[in-house]
């Protein structure tokens, strides 16, 4: 499996309709395709640059800055571990270390049966609960290496099945805008006036693009 | 150096500074140069739009709009930058070209690539802060820098080399492990890419996106790690790559065709003009050793402030230069004896020459025909139409049966500026991106901005069609009516009617008769009474020879080659023309060679007809000679020699004399420089056209057939430049994929295209842009192992327009 | 744990005080639209509709709402920045927090999702937004399950989409979910990613999003806690808010304080009035420093601000006095340094940040931020030179050149210099790898030198002689 499925390509369809622009949705297509197959697959790629109408290159390029999207197959976990100032002052170094002794990889491998993938990562937004790791960006707060230890002992016995989805699903609840409520994607290039509701500078409202 | 020097920016300082390129002025002119511009609108006073700026604490006039940079380096203040270039859209991102901008705010440090002039701005480029952080970045661009210059074919014409000299600290402080890449890597048959020398300026990403429409390269990853390239298996294969070369800073981007061939300060160079196509983009030709060994784009502006090509050059010009060295040239006359086409000497081979054309003028001046001339300068053009003159002869055409009645250029005549800042351009020709390809690039500039709006009608599509506002797909035979039928549209009215109108018009369709698209041109200009036109005939000189008085005076081309093909032709001359090739209608051009009584071919190439012919005179080629060279605007640039001539070879014009001294006719004019003054501007063209026949008769067989060019192909230039020969595509049939399925053929498999001329075998091709019940192929495609036909077997070019059907080969 | 912390929001510390955007958070549905309704939802959205724009407008303006993004610009006066009738206006919601220490817009998100929402309708109401997007960080999947579950409920119930509440006000929310890039925070690299680009910052000026944003339109970005603060003001009233906290910093804010305190958390606090002291050491906010230790120094507005030592304790928790100290709020965050603290390593681990969160654009930040880090590296195993220190100093004064901010120090015999810097670089990112560098070095420059070795001979390499030039 590569390319978008027909119901993701019928998902793709929505997103970008959502857009004024289709490149707009090459983010959340992205994230598609590694929800489809746990990473972002070269034809992926392609078929996500047919849909938004660009170049394969582009949507390379824009998916390779953003350290979310990976290329290569990882683990069906990802557990990135937080090493900046606060987790750092709180004891990520313990944690960094349990984790890489339980799993048997260093930072940034892959354990051979491909369950789990270890990233350090930077900061999570959980300062306040350092030292924190995310699994498949799901958190866990201050954590001690013990957590780590059963944490990937959980992981591997299937008993966070429910809590936390293979890598690359990230809400579980996606947003659908209802077609007799939405008001769809306003255009610049087929929206020049102001709003309905915007009276006040409505006679000085033209000469928009 | 041309007399226009004044508006012409050198492009490097090679050629006058050769040898002395350690001199740190130097240095910084040649970082100057490598923006390929300069501002060279002519300053005229008093200007509404002028600002007061201070510079370095000199008061100074600058124009409102105008980035500080340009305006401080107009006034002797250069600011060093890497990623900024006039021709394209500012980014501030390599932050070299900070320097303190007060705005009555205090000084502050500002890229001043991205700051217009205001009135009462003070601008230091030479405070200490702004020294100190031109001095930090450089220190910092160096850092991973490999700085590998003794073997970078950059070195000497390197900005960041220069750059640094001038501007930077003069020392690293960097010892820790530089960034490492494979290098190079290939993008693509042309360029190569090597990641540790690029500085990540986006100038070539840019010029990709921004000015190709090519997103082929891009960065990729982020922060320190982030890098240029391309996606995986999907090489640059832009018609523009070879301009990446041209602007990258650094020693990153390189092409094949000239890596490890010279050291920057043993080039000369020579201001000149490309002819491979009619769009005349100025060029600068650098050679070695009396080898030219690249050309390089040249933005150039008239006393107008009009430019051709902003810089730019299509890949197929860039690199179509090893043609000049290749062993298809011809060094020597040939004559045809028993043994074949065997070398003579020039009195000998003039003196046959001139014998066969006097027995055939005696026999009458129609016994003569004279087809090329596109070729070459004005001044050979000049030369020839002079003696065709002296002679009486008529029959004489610089088209090859592949463009339009010359009368086109009786029609008010707009330059491309003209059309890219039209409000409307009415396109009737050629894949523009294929045929005049920096054309192109113009166009679709003004496209994306937004003022331009295309009306196109095309057979196949275009590269123009994404941005057009109307693409109309014709069938071929249908033009006129389906102008005729748009033109009655009101919203098409009314946008003609919204300003400027230019109208481009060329030959769309090589199987479809030529004088409609005249008839659909005089249609539009009816329409929109102000419209003027933009003649898009493809061949090098083809408007310059035209109006040097090379067009059709009693029958054109195809009329020569059919009175030939007849047996009315005894002497038929070629002027660099290769009708076995070129013709459309390859039985005519074989008929034709086969009942001319003589050929005599004048070319710089061995080509299929000069290997027909019976006598061979070796020409001169572009950078071989001097003279004058006109544009689709009409536009007349210098072209000039550059190397030593190929052997004995002579330009065109040195034998057009010798022969009217030899038939004893005075052309007035005895040496190049009479020929250049007695160059012709805007010259009145015959009326006797021969009217587009007005339908086309039913036949049976169900495919409309529609051939044109694609850049890479088998012309006598390219196809002798080893860079560029492997690039032609090859023979191949486009069809719509549901004309294709119903008959049972994939993509990719041997059909037969059947005409009522007989048919030829080629690979099938689906191609959902096309419409139903057309076929598409390319123009001039060899398959060297010859299996796969030639379309232009199938052509009629007396047709209105040609239908094929297609047969499973089994 | 305490009375005044709920399971349902790890961090978050109620105490004794007027709240204004965490007024929900003791109760545990507080993300749904159930809850919501019952505890005056959407009363601010109706107050408003029953208003015209341009009133609403000028509620939020006399309100004094000050971005909580970390700029700290006057939201109504953002609004107003708009090229008059250029259509369509768009709002984009930054909910991409990332700055280390920061974590506030993420339990904003979790656990009132309706709050924001209901905020984004008010914005695009009273500024003429025709469309929002709302940018959610993309490592935050819980607060993108909890927006887009809160979405959908709203346009089910006719809060959001065509004809809100029976009126003609229609506008889309967009949940739109990053996908790892701290740049993103930066509002013109947050419209560039939407554009479904690099998230590469524009540079600003010429062109600020107000005026040339998203597709080239007008376009607002707000924070996620400025958006949270107007259901209050449009249903109280701008002076029910301005009642709370100063004349230049009215309202609420939101506070992490994370590192060495005896409780970490994330507060609500009056605006302006509360000092770091009271933060750090009060009982009802983290009482005082872990095991009762020394405090060594603390970052008073999140990793890109210089550093504070005990000296600026009983400044306020205000911009301007904290600027003329030295430093910045930023977006909200404190993070604490105790006496065992090794300061070469903790200012590593931020210079390491913005290193890796480069977005490359700029040279100075891109080849500098690494740079300074591989430096810092090397000193803190220990491989370091005396020069590394002066070399840190000069390759920070190419990101910074000129003054840079820092705490006074009595101890030192330092005077303040205020924020903020000169910078060589398009947004702060190239700059925040330095900060801390440049704290840690002029406030505890002692614990380099112990660190490093005397000088090693220093590879020089002339540069015009590498080239061919000279």
């Amino acid at each position: 499996m590569a390319r978008l499925t027909p119901d993701n390509t019928t998902l793709a369809h929505e997103i970008i309709a959502r857009y004024p622009k289709p490149k707009s949705a090459l983010i959340p297509l992205l994230h598609l395709a590694q929800e489809q197959d746990g990473y972002v697959t070269d034809e992926a790629m392609r078929h996500i640059a047919e849909l938004v109408g660009v170049t394969p290159a582009e949507v390379r390029g824009t998916g390779t800055f953003y350290e979310m999207f990976q290329f290569e197959p990882v683990g069906r976990y990802l557990i990135n571990i937080c090493g900046t100032m606060s987790c750092a002052l709180m004891g990520a170094d313990d944690l960094m270390h349990a984790a890489e002794e339980t799993l048997g990889v260093h930072a940034g491998g892959t354990t051979d049966d491909g369950m789990f993938t270890l990233h350090r990562a930077e900061c999570q937004a959980a300062c306040t609960e350092a030292p924190c790791l995310q699994v498949n960006y799901r958190y866990r707060f201050r954590a001690t290496p013990d957590d780590v230890r059963t944490l990937i002992d959980d992981l591997r016995a299937g008993r966070l099945d429910g809590e936390i989805p293979p890598h690359g699903t990230l809400a579980r609840t996606r947003q659908h805008i209802p077609a007799d409520r939405g008001v769809g994607a306003v255009d610049p290039d087929d929206v020049a006036g102001p709003p309905a509701w915007v009276t006040v500078d409505a006679d000085t409202s033209q000469g928009a693009s | 150096m041309s007399p226009n020097d004044d508006a012409v920016n050198e492009p490097t300082d090679a050629t006058d500074d050769a040898g002395s390129s350690g001199d740190k002025a130097v240095m910084v002119d040649d970082a100057v140069a490598d923006a390929d511009t300069v501002d060279s609108e002519p300053v005229v006073e008093p200007d509404p739009d002028a600002v007061t700026i201070t510079i370095n604490g000199r008061e100074v006039s600058a124009r409102r709009g105008e980035l500080v940079i340009s305006a401080a380096e107009r006034n002797d203040a250069y600011i060093p930058r890497f990623c900024y270039h006039p021709r394209m859209s500012s980014v501030g991102m390599c932050r070299q070209c900070l320097v303190e901008i007060d705005t009555g705010r205090g000084p502050m440090l500002q890229p001043s690539c991205m700051v217009p002039v205001s009135d009462g701005m003070v601008v230091d480029t030479e405070s200490d802060t702004s020294k100190r952080a031109q001095e930090g970045i450089l220190e910092l661009l160096l850092a991973n820098h490999p700085l590998d210059c003794p073997v970078c074919d950059k070195g000497g014409e390197c900005p960041l080399q220069d750059q640094a000299f001038s501007h930077g600290p003069g020392e690293s402080r960097y010892v820790e492990e530089k960034r490492h890449y494979e290098k190079p890597i290939p993008i693509s048959d042309l360029v190569f890419l090597d990641r540790e020398r690029c500085i990540l300026c986006d100038r070539c990403t840019r010029f990709a996106d921004e000015v190709a429409g090519d997103a082929l390269i891009h960065f990729m990853d982020r922060g320190n790690a982030t890098q240029v390239n391309t996606y995986p298996d999907e090489p640059f294969s832009s018609y523009f790559s070879g301009n990446t070369v041209q602007i990258c800073p650094v020693g990153a981007l390189t092409a094949s065709p000239y890596r490890f061939k010279a050291r920057p300060w043993d080039l000369e160079q020579v201001e000149s003009t490309c002819t491979t196509c009619s769009v005349g983009c100025r060029t600068s030709v650098h050679s070695s050793r009396d080898r030219v060994l690249r050309f390089q784009g040249l933005d150039v502006s008239d006393d107008h402030g009009e430019a051709v090509n902003h810089g730019w050059l299509c890949d197929r010009g860039r690199f179509n230069f090893e043609s000049i060295h290749a062993d298809t040239r011809l060094g020597e006359p040939l004559v045809r004896t028993d043994a074949g086409l065997t070398a003579t000497t020039w009195s000998s081979a003039m003196s046959i020459t001139a014998d066969l054309l006097g027995s055939a003028l005696a026999a009458g001046s129609d016994s003569v025909g004279i087809i090329g001339g596109a070729r070459g300068t004005n001044e050979d053009a000049l030369a020839w139409a002079r003696l065709a003159d002296a002679c009486g002869v008529g029959r004489r055409d610089a088209q090859v049966g592949d463009g339009i009645p010359a009368e086109i250029l009786d029609l008010p005549r707009a330059s491309v500026d003209d059309a890219c800042a039209a409000a409307t351009i009415v396109l009737i020709g050629p894949d523009l991106k294929q045929e005049l390809p920096v054309l192109h690039l113009r166009l679709r500039a003004a496209v994306e901005s937004g003022r331009t709006k295309v009306i196109e009608f095309t057979p196949t599509g275009s590269g123009l069609t994404a941005g057009a506002w109307r693409s109309q797909q014709y069938v071929p035979g249908a033009l006129v009516e389906t102008v005729r039928q748009s033109l009655s549209d009101s919203d098409v009215a009314a946008q003609l009617a919204a300003g400027p109108v230019v109208v481009v018009a060329g030959r769309p369709n090589l199987a479809e008769q030529g004088p409609a698209v005249l008839d659909a041109v005089e249609a539009v200009v009816a329409a929109a009474p102000q419209a003027t036109v933009l003649p898009v005939l493809r061949r090098g000189n083809v408007i310059g020879a035209l109006e040097a008085g090379l067009a059709p005076v009693s029958g054109d081309t195809d009329a020569i080659l059919r009175a030939a093909a007849d047996g009315q032709i005894k002497v038929l001359v070629l002027l660099g023309a290769d009708p076995l090739r070129d013709h459309p209608d390859a039985q005519l051009a074989r008929r034709a060679l086969a009942g001319a009584e003589r050929v005599i071919s004048i070319d710089g190439h061995m080509s299929s007809s000069s290997r027909a012919a019976d006598v061979v005179l070796p020409a001169a080629v572009m950078g071989e000679k001097s003279g004058t060279t006109t544009n689709i605007e009409g536009r007349t640039t210098p072209v000039e020699q550059k190397v030593t001539v190929h052997g004995t070879a002579r330009p065109d014009w040195m034998i057009a004399l010798e022969l009217a001294q030899r038939l004893g006719h005075d052309l007035g004019v005895s040496d190049l420089n009479d020929l250049t003054a007695a160059v012709p501007h805007a010259a009145r063209h015959r009326s006797d056209r021969v009217p587009a026949a007005s339908a086309m008769p039913p036949s049976n067989y169900e495919l409309r057939l529609i051939v044109s060019r694609t850049l890479y192909d088998a012309a006598v230039l390219t196809a002798a430049s080893p860079s560029l020969a492997e690039l032609a595509a090859g023979p191949g049939l486009s069809v719509h994929p549901a004309d294709l399925e119903a008959l049972g053929v994939s993509s990719g498999d041997d059909i037969r295209v059947v005409g009522p001329r007989g048919s030829v075998v080629m690979p099938a091709c689906a191609d959902d842009r096309l419409r139903r019940g057309t076929v598409w192929a390319a123009f001039n495609q060899v398959d060297p192992r010859g299996v796969h036909g030639d379309i232009r077997e199938v052509i009629d070019a007396s047709a209105v327009a040609n239908d094929v059907r297609l047969e499973v080969v089994s | 744990m305490s009375a005044d912390t709920y399971a349902w929001a790890p961090g978050f510390v109620a105490g004794d005080r007027p709240r204004i955007v965490t007024s929900r958070f003791e109760y545990e549905d507080s993300y749904t639209l159930e809850r919501y309704l019952a505890t005056g939802g959407y009363e601010g959205l109706r107050a408003a509709l029953g208003r015209n724009a341009a009133d609403v407008h000028e509620q939020v303006r006399s309100s004094t709402l000050l971005g909580r993004g970390g700029a700290g610009f006057p939201a109504g006066i953002k609004w107003g920045l708009t090229p008059e009738g250029v259509f369509p206006r768009y709002l984009v919601v930054n909910g991409d927090e990332s700055e280390p220490g920061t974590y506030k817009d993420r339990l904003l998100m979790e656990r009132d999702p309706h709050q924001l929402i209901e905020g984004c309708l008010i914005a695009c109401y009273a500024a003429g937004l025709s469309q929002c997007f709302l940018y959610i960080r993309g490592e935050m999947a819980l607060a993108q399950e909890r927006v887009g579950a809160a979405l959908n409920e709203a346009y089910a119930a006719g809060y959001v989409g065509r004809n809100i509440c029976g009126t003609e006000f229609s506008v889309d929310i967009v949940l739109h979910w990053g996908a790892g890039a701290y740049v993103v925070g930066e509002e013109t690299a947050l419209i560039e990613s939407l554009e479904g680009n690099r998230g590469m910052p524009r540079l600003k000026p010429p062109f600020f999003p107000a005026a040339i944003g998203l597709y080239g339109q007008p376009t607002i970005v707000n924070n996620v806690e400025t958006l949270a603060n107007l259901p209050f003001i449009a249903a109280n009233g701008a002076e029910a808010y301005t009642a709370i906290g100063t004349e230049t910093s009215p309202g609420t804010r939101m506070v992490a304080v994370s590192g060495h305190v005896k409780r970490p958390g994330v507060y609500e606090i009056i605006n302006g009035t509360t000092t770091f002291r009271d933060l750090l050491y009060g009982e009802e906010f983290c009482g005082g420093i872990r095991d009762d230790n020394e405090l060594k120094a603390f970052v008073p507005g999140g990793g890109s601000a210089p550093w504070f030592l005990p000296d600026q304790l009983d400044l306020p928790f205000e911009g301007r006095q904290v600027g003329a100290a030295g430093s910045m709020l930023g977006s909200g965050a404190i993070m604490v340094m105790d006496s065992t603290t090794d300061i070469p390593a903790a200012a590593l681990t931020l210079t390491r940040f913005y290193a890796h969160e480069s977005c490359g654009k700029c040279v100075p930040c891109r080849e500098g931020g690494t740079w300074l880090m591989r430096i810092l590296e090397r000193i803190v195993a220990g491989d370091g030179t005396t020069d590394d220190l002066d070399l840190l100093l000069e390759v920070g004064g190419s990101i910074c050149p000129g003054d840079m901010p820092h705490a006074a120090s009595a101890e030192l015999g330092l005077e303040a210099t205020p924020f903020p810097y000169k910078m060589t670089t398009i947004c702060f990112v190239g700059p925040s790898a330095y900060v801390p560098v440049h704290s840690a070095l002029t406030l505890f420059r002692s614990e380099f030198e112990s660190r490093v070795t005397p000088v090693r001979p220093r590879v020089r390499i002339p540069v015009a002689a590498a080239g061919g030039g000279a």
